[in-house]
């Protein structure tokens, strides 16, 4: 049997990692990432402070009751109003978020339960199992989360904590609307994705 | 958008430098965001511990970046994704035509990213055809006006609000005269909204890919990434090979310091992970080298590799705030594009490294640590060793080196400037004199140290 030299050509896979083996330094051990304070009880206030500081809202509700109070108050000219949170239904209209994303594009308002909130730096955590639809929490007009008052805590380090042995499929941390400086460095609220960002303690 | 100029950066700047108002608000503007940068970072007691931490983690991702850009590729492609590998700009934007080919689209939508900008991927884009908009506000406007950004964070910082109430009005038809923030980034709203809803194909750039999970993590302010994701029916990142870090809780210490470093807020508005397409969704990761890879093996320059586009030692440079970006010539501008640049092609580039007065700032807000201004005077040498600069700075060099090494011309030389620029001041002060440009000489002293101390010891 005879076998014909075939010429090996590489891919650019095999090209890349060939020359970063070849080229990467030896030792450079992985660090230890130090823990902060952990979560104590002036963190809802903190989330409070931060939170409003870039141009969301704190509101804090004894329960359901308090958010559809608040919602019925504030939002009455939202024509559109949608939620994944079955204690709401009785101000939400009947959505099938399996449905193709941008039959979402008319939502005034979204409400969705977040996993926690984040003290110093005002962001609640969401995966996708509580968004409904992935394109919800970015295509509504306004957007309000739900978290209880004490699923807050310090710092980030704190919040992968938590998430770090979870799974999920899409999850994001969102602090405050939508919002650019581009021109000129003046803030301007709802850039793209909804223009306020309310965000409901429950304690 | 490809620079075209052949100037250098002298030449740029001194063009950016002519109306003298604009450049004072420009670096006025720039210094505001360092500012910011400042107190966010002041609020936080462990700051400089994060800085450390960041660092070696990336030291490290540098060390291993073979196993974790493997470990990587498994994770994602068990997540469902598409993994790509890319060598080149070229291959990179082949590799997203051909995706963008198979679902047969003609329009994409792309938020931020400085990797396509690196490879020229709107315009080769625009030639098969494909109509891209870019979806940052910073960037539409920049795109709009047939520019590239001057800025990695802030795109069009080198625009004043006038200026861009007139291209919207004639790109966008607001009324003319209108040049209110809130009225212009509500217009251009309207304007993307349409083009987010009938994008089949969203690009996005990646701010950090996890090895332990395969998720790639997108940060943005104004949620372009995120709507143009969701809404689209196959997502393509892409990334360069660097961007990589070993877990998800090392994320803790990059976004505690990623959006503080950047405009001094506490994070951005969204951190979204994209771990697993969403149903009937394609996911595409395009990993790219573009001399990475090579970078890596050099014990000088490997560090600008650390880099997490925060944007920092842009706004705390002395000679960025007063040159802007396009000054640069590169898709990277200020003092980290100048470390990056002359690394893929040292010939075109040899110019950014002297941008610098070395005076260490960009290096001390780095919030990985990377030694950019000692990086910079070593590119300077690399640079004269080389042949790269030009024959006046190289027989200038060379004087110098005669002048300083040794001390009886170095009196000399001494003695006779102060003479000529006392009797003679025309000698120096003209326009054949570099230093005299935008300055006044300074009075020259009447006597040299060496003078003063002599007679001084004398007398006592």
């Amino acid at each position: 049997m005879v076998y014909k030299k075939q010429k090996v050509i590489m891919s650019s896979r095999e090209k890349i990692l060939t020359a970063i083996k070849k080229n990467q330094p030896e030792g450079n051990p992985l660090p230890e990432v130090f823990s902060v304070s952990v979560a104590n009880q002036n963190s809802a206030q903190r989330f409070q402070t931060v939170l409003t500081n870039i141009g969301g809202l704190v509101v804090e509700v004894d329960g359901w009751n308090g958010i559809k109070d608040h919602i019925l108050l504030n939002f009455s000219e939202s024509k559109r109003i949608v939620s994944t949170i079955t204690e709401l239904s009785a101000i939400t209209g009947i959505t099938d978020f399996k449905n193709d994303p941008h039959l979402l594009e008319d939502v005034d308002l979204a409400i969705l339960q977040g996993h926690f909130g984040v003290a110093e730096n005002g962001a609640i955590w969401i995966t996708e199992d509580q968004m409904g639809n992935r394109a919800l929490p970015f295509i509504a007009q306004h957007l309000a989360l739900v978290i209880r008052k004490n699923e807050i805590v310090s710092t980030l380090h704190n919040a992968y904590d938590r998430i770090e042995a979870t799974n999920y499929n899409f999850g994001t941390f969102i602090a405050g609307p939508s919002k650019t400086a581009d021109i000129e460095q003046s803030l301007v609220l709802g850039a793209h994705g909804p223009k306020s960002m309310t965000v409901f303690l429950i304690s | 958008m490809k620079y075209k100029s052949v100037k250098d950066h002298a030449e740029l700047a001194e063009q950016f430098n002519r109306d003298e108002a604009r450049v004072d608000w420009h670096d006025k503007t720039l210094w505001f965001i360092r500012e910011k940068r400042d107190k966010a970072a002041w609020q936080i007691p462990e700051w400089e511990q994060l800085r450390e931490t960041a660092s070696q983690i990336k030291n490290n991702v540098l060390s291993n970046l073979h196993s974790y850009l493997l470990q990587f590729e498994k994770k994602a492609q068990q997540n469902g994704v598409t993994v790509h590998w890319a060598a080149t700009p070229e291959e990179h934007n082949q590799i997203v035509y051909s995706i963008i080919k198979k679902h047969s689209v003609a329009n994409i939508v792309k938020s931020k990213s400085m990797l396509t900008e690196e490879c020229h991927l709107n315009e080769y884009l625009l030639k098969q055809g494909i109509d891209v908009v870019d979806t940052d506000l910073g960037e539409r406007i920049v795109q709009l006006a047939g520019e590239p950004p001057s800025h990695i964070v802030l795109p069009c910082i080198h625009w004043k609000k006038e200026e861009i109430g007139e291209l919207f009005h004639q790109h966008l038809g607001t009324p003319k005269g209108n040049a209110d923030p809130q009225f212009l980034t509500a217009a251009a709203r309207e304007h993307l909204r349409q083009r987010f809803m009938t994008s089949k194909v969203a690009i996005t750039g990646v701010n950090f890919g996890v090895a332990e999970t395969g998720e790639i993590i997108v940060c943005t302010n104004e949620g372009n990434a995120d709507l143009g994701v969701q809404l689209a029916d196959v997502h393509i990142g892409c990334m360069g090979i660097e961007k990589i870090i070993p877990q998800r809780k090392h994320l803790g210490v990059f976004l505690r310091l990623l959006a503080r470093s950047a405009t001094g807020q506490p994070i951005t508005t969204y951190s979204s992970h994209f771990s697993k397409p969403r149903e009937k969704q394609e996911m595409h990761i395009v990993l790219v080298d573009n001399g990475r890879s090579e970078r890596l093996g050099s014990d000088d320059f490997r560090n600008a590799l650390k880099c997490i586009r925060c944007g920092a030692c842009m706004n705390t440079c002395p000679v960025y705030r007063r040159s802007g970006g396009h000054s640069y010539h590169y898709a990277i501008a200020g003092p980290i594009g100048a470390i990056l640049a002359p690394g893929l092609d040292m010939k075109k580039h040899a110019d950014l490294p002297f941008a610098s007065t070395l005076c260490g700032s960009c290096s001390h807000v780095c919030p990985v640590k990377i030694d950019i201004h000692d990086q910079l005077f070593k590119w300077r040498q690399v640079l004269v060793q080389n042949g790269n600069v030009t024959s006046t700075k190289n027989a200038g060099m060379k004087l110098m080196n005669v002048v300083l090494s040794n001390p009886t011309i170095y009196k000399l030389a001494g003695s006779a400037g102060r003479w000529l620029m006392n009797y003679l001041p025309f000698i120096v002060n003209n326009k054949f004199n570099p230093w005299y440009k935008q300055r006044e000489m300074p009075k020259p002293p009447e006597q040299s140290f060496g003078e003063w101390y002599t007679r001084n010891r004398k007398s006592s």
